[in-house]
């Protein structure tokens, strides 16, 4: 199992946002569905630590994330946000930055073909990229850090069919060049089809279901 | 540089003509700053009346433990009058107490081991309160920036965190643009003095009698002093106040709401 949610409960404000929440998030692509509101993009952050839950255990790989120094967990899962925050500058500053936080050297060219740019993009100033753009982007310097699995909070949701489109397609080709697991959060569940092998379902901060695509959602 | 200026009270009395003036322009515009300016007129003759008093008693006295306690004293209600200015940043006051002793003990004691003032409480009050009034200002003005900061910007920062970065390089943006808030008002002030405003300290010694050279040369001391102490306390009060917003392990204590902000 790549992750492990065991009896999580994580407030915010003293406001109950997971309860008791258990289940298992699987190599390979796997999408935490549900509506809004109800815990999704909270437990992506818990994942990779940027947040601790008040009780229960989040294990990767086995090991509870807790035992793991968080600055390297966070560059082997890398979270990318629901919507764009890059760094003033331009895209491949953006890139070198996140790749020196490993003391690595930015592929910049690769990481934005990997994420769908072309090099023209290196130089353009980050903030004034499309909504889209930025997406892909964001995209792009997480692979800088060169992660062995992507936690991806809504990423096309600020987006029209056709970048969508466009991103979906981006993640499926990258899973299978790269190898590296997805997990995927949505509210849309044709999404999920397309792009996971294996679902959790998420209401009110419990997980009410778990199990392959083919299953939970149909063909 | 020594001369002497006697002002009466009925002087004092009549400068307040001036504020009357202000009342009435206040009234007239419905500004609503009457109460403010009132209060403002008498915190000023109280609180200068009585340091008057405690100044004259210091240089009665004229012992520097008295001067170091003066300054102690300067120093915590500073640091308690920032914290009003950084609310957005928890736990400012120790930050706020450590950056203005820092920054008021270095100034005085460089200007003193320099051979600039004799260490006397002639020249260690008045310059002392200069230094610890203005790096108070700044490290305010730095603070409520770098709470803004914070805030604002918290989906940019956990971004940046999300990646691996350490909580030091994910609030490095912020901590440069609370620093130069800080600090950009006395640089700019100095890079106009003489053009646009003469400094105080400068017109009181011209009104004293003092020759105008003599007052340039204690006017450049004192800037120069005050841009080091406010650049110190600026910037270790940042330094020590932003890494409040952690936790251990670099996580944001106050995080953005999920999906909060608008999309570039």
């Amino acid at each position: 199992m790549l992750f492990d949610l065991e009896g999580v409960d994580y407030a915010r404000a003293g406001t109950p946002v997971l309860r008791d929440f258990s289940a298992g998030l699987r190599e390979g692509a796997t999408c935490v569905a549900g509506p809004s509101g109800s815990g999704k993009s909270t437990l992506l952050r818990l994942l990779n630590r940027l947040a601790d839950p008040a009780a229960g255990r989040v294990l990767y790989r086995g090991e509870d994330v807790r035992e793991r120094d968080p600055l390297e967990l966070r560059r082997e899962v890398c979270l990318v946000p629901q919507l764009p925050a890059l760094l003033e500058g331009t895209v491949a500053d953006n890139l070198r930055f996140a790749a020196g936080l490993g003391d690595g050297e930015a592929d910049v060219g690769r990481c934005l073909e990997l994420a769908g740019l072309d090099e023209s993009f290196a130089d353009r100033d980050a903030r004034r990229l499309s909504v889209g753009e930025q997406q892909r982007a964001m995209l792009a310097r997480a692979l800088a850090v060169e992660p062995r699995v992507l936690l991806l909070d809504e990423p096309t949701s600020a987006l029209d069919a056709v970048a969508r489109d466009a991103i979906e397609a981006t993640l499926t080709d990258l899973r299978r060049r790269l190898g590296i697991s997805l997990v995927l959060v949505t509210h849309d569940i044709e999404q999920a089809r397309r792009l996971a092998d294996w679902v959790v379902r998420v209401e009110e901060g419990r997980a009410v279901a778990a199990g392959a695509v083919g299953e939970h959602l149909g063909a | 540089m020594t001369s002497s200026i006697d002002v009466s009270l009925g002087e004092v009395a009549a400068s307040l003509v001036l504020v009357a003036l202000g009342v009435g322009l206040s009234f007239w515009r419905r500004a609503d700053l009457e109460r403010d300016i009132g209060i403002a007129v008498v915190r000023s003759i109280v609180q200068l009346t009585a340091i008057g008093y405690v100044i004259q008693a210091i240089f009665d006295e004229d012992s520097l433990a008295l001067v170091f306690a003066l300054i102690a004293v300067m120093v915590v209600f500073g640091a308690i009058q920032a914290r009003q200015r950084a609310r957005k940043v928890p736990g400012a006051f120790v930050p706020l107490l450590i950056s203005l002793a820092v920054a008021g003990a270095a100034t005085l004691g460089l200007v003193v081991a320099l051979g600039i003032f004799e260490p006397e409480p002639r020249f260690l009050v008045p310059v002392g309160g200069m230094v610890v009034g203005n790096a108070m200002t700044a490290a305010a003005v730095a603070l409520n920036r770098l709470g803004d900061e914070m805030h604002d910007r918290a989906r940019e920062i956990e971004a940046t965190l999300a990646l691996g970065a350490t909580a030091t390089q994910a609030a490095a943006p912020s901590l440069r643009r609370s620093l130069r808030s800080g600090t950009i008002a006395l640089v700019d002030s100095t890079k106009t003095t003489g053009l646009i405003f003469f400094p105080g300290t400068m017109v009181g010694m011209l009104i004293a009698g003092a020759d105008p050279t003599d007052a340039v040369r204690l006017q450049l001391i004192l800037l120069y002093s005050l841009l080091g102490s406010v650049s110190i306390a600026a910037l270790l009060s940042t330094t020590l106040a932003y890494r409040n917003f952690f936790t251990p392990a670099q996580q944001l204590r106050e995080p953005p709401e999920p999906g909060a902000g608008t999309a570039a």
